[in-house]
Parts: structure tokens; sequence; C-alpha cells
């Protein structure tokens, strides 16, 4: 059990943090057709923008209302009727989602009501979904956005339906978390393939963030689940939730459709692998086919291989929660110790984190437990605490804006977790530290143990 | 009237721009830009502006007051090199919560400053105002104030918070956080008749050390670069320059001009964008100087690392000629650089497929027409669609624009160069134009244009069939 603590700092310093409003974003990018508009000043866009063009280096659809100072103390009512009805004539798109920022937020804005008006006054622009996430910047993080902004797609876009309902025995709904990346939703689908199930990803930014050349130009999300396919959800057999974090909007598709769901807290690991499959081969009634069995056989080797180089090290994450649960009972698992967790929101799984104490803060907390630390697992930010500590940094999560390829990492399943352990196991066989004839000189002051010893040398970071 | 809407009608009020009193009264309240579209802006808000134009002091802590999204989201992410302190690259905010709008985050913001300045001692905090503590009406010229008082450290206000305005506006009211409260504020140990201010430079990719070993060369010192890999102190003492050069756009501005006001420091606007315009720059910062007091002799010097230089970078730009004769440049980008570079891309045989005008001036249109003849095909507003279509149409080879755009060109398999802020090489002066006719050249003669625009083998056979 971990202790939950928050950083009890006035200031945060080198934030580990994005806001909420972002986050819903990204989860409206994983539609077809979409484009996600922030309702707020447009420097919220802008900034956004900015960080997930770095990211994921593909073109980023997303507007703004572009709230002027007077238009936030006046209501922006007008501003977003503006919006949606240029964003329709110029780009066309096949649903508008809409979140909220902190200073509409702190006017007082009601959008529901405005869309309400809007939908009254603008009968044109009934063909266009308009989907609304309430996500004030002051509260909670990015992972708590895509949260709601999936449960807000579930709520608008899937009826109500019955047991008479037709359900597709091959077709199943899965729901991945904001931690999981392109990458991921390819392997998943891939796993899901060899068991002859069809998925939907409800968001599908594997469709559009994947970094694929479309055959001409479009101003909204290059593809996604569509909106007709969202509203089919109630037709699959099972619904899989990926990280505690969609456990909300599973739990309200289910009531919604009655397809029974599954919450997975992780997928990575041989333990979890090995639970996804056992429900996927009872869900599909078939067989765990040769290809699956033989990834199986590959991780089980590589955890041998690995184990020599994981045991014992000490490595120090941050992460948002779901991601850094899944990445300390990684580490863990593979024998070593995680010496530092911080985070960036509250989560009922945080507790459960195989760590002394969880912290929820920023990298400079990160950074002062990290000394000693043989590895840092964060985001691209974590590269001046690196330089600093001289500890190799791992990147994962959101933004990695200084490597290509993040929206290819893969950290699910036998061979997404293979493929990371061989990953990072170079990293602590890059920096295995040279012996010298001065390693096991005991030092003049005192008598230290064998580990210790090899490692007293001020640069040293093993 | 509040004290922010005070500043920016005293910004939107620059006698030292043309086209700002051409305009009537009306007008000129409105500000320098088209008012923003709902559902149709691209661009950052004044607080980026300002974040911008006060980063690069290096030095300093620069602490945001508002919620995790003002830093969170966009914190160490430009590319403005340091000689000395990183600090300028720690995120520090007050990620304003829930409880902090509700019960107003002074307090948070003062304890902040407090924690700042125990743990990391720097000469100076700046803090930035952001939208949401304007809204609730968090004072943070009284917080500064206090602290500055309580710490003996100067705690500088910036008050641009986002909702205001677009960047640029920002940019200006940074200026205005300097002039009331830096500026003048310190005394260099000793001046010389060789001391300038570069303003609105911001160093980005090192491009102010491209330019600053010819100054040292002909003996010119760099009082204090605003802002680029400036120390706070620079910056407080600058008005001890003899003469100034504002650099690249009028975003600055109201700097320079009021510099010249209170200090007679005389200024001119210039670029080391090109190699014409580098010489240019040169022989004005000589002219100023000697003007102020420098020896004459200082003009002889100049003109012959003028000669040198000049030789030496079109010297350097003439082996590409024969491989880029006759390829196409779209060129989108704003202001200055709209012409700037055109001069250098011509001498390396480019061919113009037109230029962006939105951010450009009057006198940078006539310019442009000055160096491309009558028939310029300048391009006042060009949506992504269109730079696609162009492109892919092959109505020009390469697309230079910034990161913004690059996929633009990249999705219609189009070669395509960075040339604004984000990007990592330096083009400035003249070994920066050299590097850059050479990078073109590196990206049109890349293998992967042939291969990646290659159909797809089953594309081949269906459409044979």
């Amino acid at each position: 059990m971990a202790k939950v603590t928050a950083s009890a700092k006035s200031c945060t310093v080198n934030p580990l943090k994005m806001s909420q409003p972002v986050g819903g974003a990204l989860a409206f990018m994983g539609v077809k057709g979409a484009m996600p508009l922030l309702h707020g000043s447009q420097g919220c866009t802008s900034f956004g923008l900015v960080l997930f063009v770095r990211h994921f280096r593909e073109a980023i659809p997303m507007q703004t209302t572009a709230m002027s100072e007077v238009a936030t103390v006046l209501g922006g009512y007008e501003n977003v009727e503006k919006a949606i009805i240029n964003i329709v004539n110029r780009t066309k798109p096949e649903l508008i989602g809409i979140c909220s920022t902190g200073v509409t937020e702190i006017k007082g804005d009601d959008v529901d009501g405005y869309i309400r008006q809007i939908r009254k006054d603008h009968p044109e622009l009934s063909g266009t979904p308009l989907v609304y996430v309430s996500t004030p910047d002051f509260k909670d993080a990015f992972q708590d956005g895509w949260t709601k902004a999936v449960t807000q797609l579930v709520d608008n876009l899937v009826p109500q339906s019955d047991e008479s309902v037709l359900r597709l025995s091959n077709r199943v709904t899965v729901l991945p978390g904001s931690h999981m990346t392109p990458g991921d939703i390819d392997e998943m689908r891939d796993i899901l393939d060899c068991f002859g199930l069809d998925a939907l990803f409800l968001p599908d930014i594997s469709g559009s963030l994947d970094g694929h050349i479309p055959k001409d130009f479009t101003p909204t999300t290059l593809g996604g689940i569509a909106v007709s396919e969202i509203a089919d959800l109630g037709r699959s057999i099972a619904t899989l939730a990926i990280g505690e974090q969609m456990r909300a909007p599973a739990e309200l598709l289910e009531k919604r459709t009655g397809v029974p769901s599954i919450v997975y807290d992780r997928l990575t690991g041989l333990g979890a692998s090995d639970a996804l499959i056992t429900d996927l081969a009872r869900i599909s009634g078939r067989p765990v086919p040769n290809k699956l069995r033989r990834q199986r056989g590959q991780l089980v080797d590589a955890m041998l291989d690995g184990h020599f180089h994981f045991g014992g090290k000490k490595v120090a994450i941050g992460l948002e929660p779901d991601f850094l649960y899944a990445m300390a009972h990684f580490f863990t698992e593979m024998g070593a110790t995680v010496q530092a967790a911080v985070t960036t929101t509250h989560s009922p799984l945080l507790e459960q984190v195989p760590a002394d104490e969880v912290v929820i803060g920023d990298l400079e907390d990160l950074e002062m437990r990290a000394a000693g630390c043989n590895l840092l697992v964060t985001h691209s930010h974590g590269r001046q605490a690196s330089d600093r500590l001289q500890i190799p940094l791992h990147r994962l999560g959101l933004p990695l804006f200084d490597r290509l390829g993040a929206g290819h990492k893969v950290s699910i399943g036998y061979r997404g977790t293979r493929n990371m352990i061989f990953e990072i196991a170079n990293i602590f066989l890059a920096n295995i530290h040279e012996p010298t004839p001065e390693s096991w000189r005991v030092a003049n002051e005192g008598i230290a143990t064998g580990t210790e010893l090899a490692c007293s040398s001020e640069t040293c970071s093993c | 009237m509040n004290a922010v809407s005070t500043k920016i009608q005293d910004v939107f009020n620059e006698p030292g721009c043309d086209k700002n009193q051409t305009k009537s009264d009306k007008d000129r309240k409105k500000g320098c830009t088209k008012q923003l579209q709902p559902g149709a802006a691209a661009g950052g808000c004044a607080f980026d502006g300002a974040k911008i134009a006060l980063q690069p002091i290096t030095d300093v802590a620069h602490l945001v007051h508002g919620p995790i999204a003002c830093e969170g989201n966009s914190w160490d992410n430009r590319g403005s090199k340091t000689s000395g302190s990183s600090l300028y690259r720690t995120g520090f905010t007050t990620d304003m919560n829930e409880m902090d709008v509700i019960y107003g985050g002074e307090k948070r913001l003062y304890k902040s400053i407090k924690e700042i300045i125990e743990k990391y001692d720097p000469p100076a905090v700046f803090v930035y105002q952001t939208c949401i503590p304007a809204m609730t009406g968090d004072d943070i010229d009284a917080v500064c104030k206090a602290a500055a008082a309580k710490f003996g450290k100067p705690v500088i206000p910036v008050n641009s918070p986002g909702f205001v305005g677009p960047k640029n506006l920002g940019n200006k009211l940074a200026g205005e956080a300097l002039l009331d409260h830096v500026i003048g504020t310190m005394e260099p140990d000793y001046t010389t008749p060789y001391d300038i201010n570069i303003i609105g430079e911001y160093n980005l990719a090192g491009e102010l050390w491209q330019v600053k070993p010819l100054l040292d060369e002909l003996g010119i010192r760099i009082l204090s670069c605003i802002s680029g890999d400036a120390k706070y102190k620079e910056v407080a003492y600058s008005h001890r320059a003899k003469a100034a050069m504002m650099v690249c756009s009028k975003a600055m501005i109201n700097v320079a001009r009021k510099m010249e006001e209170r200090y007679n420091i005389p200024f001119f606007e210039g670029s080391f964008y090109g190699i014409g315009d580098t010489s240019d720059s040169l022989r004005e910062i000589a002219r100023l100087l000697i003007e102020t007091g420098a020896p004459a002799e200082l003009m002889d010097r100049t003109e012959a690392v003028i000669a040198r230089e000049e030789a030496k970078a079109w010297a350097g730009i003439a082996p590409y000629r024969e491989r880029l004769e006759g390829k196409r440049v779209l060129l989108i980008t704003g202001g200055v650089k709209s012409w700037s570079v055109v001069a250098a891309l011509q001498e390396a045989g480019l061919e113009i497929a037109g230029t962006s005008v939105k951010k450009s001036t009057k006198e940078d249109k006539e310019r442009i027409k000055e160096i491309m003849g009558e028939d310029a095909h300048m391009i006042d507003d060009m949506t992504p669609r269109e730079m696609y279509k162009m492109l892919k149409e092959a109505r020009a080879d390469i697309m230079l624009s910034g990161g913004r755009s690059q996929f633009v060109a990249l999705k219609a398999t189009m070669p395509w160069m960075d040339i604004n802020q984000e990007r990592h090489q330096a083009y400035a002066g003249y070994a920066g134009m050299v590097t850059m006719v050479h990078e073109i050249d590196k990206t049109l003669s890349n293998p992967v244009w042939e291969q990646v625009r290659r159909p797809a083998p089953w594309d081949l056979s269906d459409a044979a069939q």
C-alpha cells in the first residue's frame, strides 16, 4: 500500500501535469471528421495545438471560441455560436467537441443552454453533433479531461437499447485510456483479430494520429471512430475498458446498452496480458491462437534475459495515474524497485502502486526523490532533471517532443511488454560503469557495503 | 479604466509606428490586429507573447500565476539559447486550483515567490498575470511590491493576461513591464562609446552568436540584448547604451522609442536576416555610434568587415546555384522575412513562387516589389487547403514556413523547411544565409521525395486495369 500525499508547496516547479481541456480535445481527435473546440481565450487552443503537433508530428485540428476580455465578462454565447457556424462552413465536420476552460467556467457560461439555443436558431446545423464537456483548467488533469470527454461522447451519441437488439457475435468495444498510443490501439486490434474479433475503439486516435498520408487535405481529423459507429456500440458483445480512468464511461455504456463491460487496470506485463487473453478466449469462444502462444513464450524468454538487468535497480517514475500504476507494476515484476512515484491527479489506484509513497506533484518532487536511481521514467520534460542528476531518462507519456515515434510506442500485451523489456534493459546496459582499480578501494571515511562501494564516485548514477 | 487597459491604449498609440499614425483615433483604439474570428483563429494569446519576449532572460525565475494550462501545456518549448544560467528553462507556476479561484490566489502567489527565492535565489522574479486571476481580481502588482520589499529582490509584475489580445500585444506589454520596472534600475561597471542595445532579438537557435563575433571584431559591445541570452542586470543597465538596433519586427518598438525618449538612445530598425540587410544593419550601428561620439574610423573598419563577409557569403552560396536553378520556393512567413531572405534565395538561383504578406507592413510590401518586381506573387492569407493544393499541384518545389504548417507540405509529400521560431538551425547574419541555402539544397536533394511519391505496386496495377 502506497501512502498518497499531495505536494505541500505553493509553487509548482517543472510541471508534470497538463490541463483538462487538452485531454478532452485529444479524446475528440479520436472521432472521425471531428473538430475539437476549446471555449476560451485563443491561447488555450494555441498551447494545446503546439503541444500535440510537437508530440505526434501531425497536423492537429483544434479551434477556439477566441474569447476576449469583454466577451468573457459579458458571456460567450455569441462566440460559441459564431465558432460553430464558422467551423461548419469552413470544415464541414462530422462532430464538434467543445471543451470549456478556466475563464469560461469562472464566468459560468451555460454551454449546454447555449447549444440548446443554437439548435433552436440554426436548424441548418442539425446534421452536426455538438458534444460539450466541462473541463475547467483549475481542477483535475489531462487524464480526467479525456475520461469526461469519452463519457460525454457515450452520453450524447449512444442511444438507450435493450435485450432485443441483435448483437454482433464477433464485435467488441474497446475504451482505451489516454495513456494508450495509436501504436497500443493497433496492437490491441491485432490481438483481438487473432480471436476473430472486430473492435470499435472509442476514441480511436490510431485512425487519426498514426501518421498516415491521406489522399487529400482534411481540415478535421483524418480518421477515427465514426459518429454512426459510436451510435452502434450497443450491438457489441462486450466492452473492454483499459485503465481505471475508463470505468465511468464503461459503466455508462453498460447502463445504456446492457453490454457487459470489463475494466482492466493495466495490460502491461505477463499476468495482466494473460488475464486479457483468457477473457478474449472466453468471449470469442475460440482457443488461444498459436501466434499469441508464441508471443507469450517470447515474453517469458525476454523476462528471463531481462531480469539480470532490472533486478535491484531503482527507478523514479512520473506519469499520469493509470500509466504510473502500469509501469510501476512492470518494473517491480521485473525485480526493480520504484524509489519515487509522482503523478498528476487523484485515482483510486494510487494506493495500490507498488511504492512506499505516491506524490501528487511535479517534476521537482520527482527530481528531489530520484537521487541514486538508475532510471527516470517520465515525459520529455524530464530531460533537464536527467541532465542534472546524470540519470538516464526513458521517455514515456505525453509530450514526447524531442524523440521521434511517440505515436508508435507500445506498452501493452505480450509483444509490447517484451519490446519494452529490451528497450529499457538496453538503457541499463548502455549505462554500466566500467570498473577501475579504485572501484573497490575502501574510502577513508567509513566502511561501505559492496554495492555502494562501486558507486562511490560523485558522477556515478548506478 | 483599470491599469492594464490604460497600458493597452498606451501601446496602441505608437508614435514610432507609421502605420499606427495614419489611423483615425477610433481605429487606433482597436489595436493593431484584426478582430479574432471565433472558430477560425490561430495564434497565441497576449500571455504567450509576453512570455516569448521575456523568457530569453536567462538568470531570472519566470513565474506564471494561473491554472496549469498556461505553463503546464507549454513550458520549456522555445529555442532561445543561453551562455550562462539555465534557470529560464525551469517551469514555475502557481497552478491555481478551485480554492484559489474562490478565495483569491494572492497568498499562494506570495508564498510561491518566497519558495522560489529560498530555493533558487535568482536576481529577480518575473510574475506573469493570466486570465483567471485577472478575472478574480488578484492584484499582482501589490503582491510583487510586497514581496520585493520583504525579500529585497526585484519582483516584476507582467500584466498581460491572454484574453486582452494576441501575441503581438503581449510582446509590447512585456516591453512596458521592462520599461516600468527594470530598465534604468542598475548601473554598468563601465561604459564605452561602442555600447549598443539590440532590442527584439531572442537568440533562437543561437542566432545572436552568429552576429556577435563580427561586432566583437569591430570592438562594438552588446551592452544589453533584449532579451536573447540576457542577464537581468544587463537589461537593468541597458539605459547606458549609446545606440540601439530594433530587430526584425515592430514587436518591441515601444521599448526602443521610449528608451530614445527617456535616455536619448537613438535607434534604427534593422534585420540580421539576409546578406544585404546584415550589412545595412552593421552600417547603421556604426553610423549611430559615430553620431553619438565614437571615432569616425569605425565606419571604415565596418565597411572592410562587410566587404570581406559579403564576398565570403556570396562565394559560399555560388556552388549551390547550379543545383537550385529554377526551383520554386513558397515562402510563408511574416514581416521582414517576407523579403529579407529573398535576395539570398534568388542569388542561389531559386525562384519565389509566392510570399505571404499577412503580417507584413506597407513598407514590407514595397520592399517585396523592389526586390521581386511589380508582378511579385504576394499572398495575403492562405488557408492550409490552398497551400496543400499549390504544393500538390507542384506549383512550388519547397515550402519555407513555421512549424504549424509543416504537415501541410509533408502530407502533400513535398519538401518543407522551418524558418520560424521553433527551428533548430540558425539563419542569421552572413553565415546563416549560407547555412539556409545549404539546408534548402539538402532538403530538396534528399532521395526520399522520389520514393515517398511512388504509388504502392498494387495501386499501379489497379490503375493499369
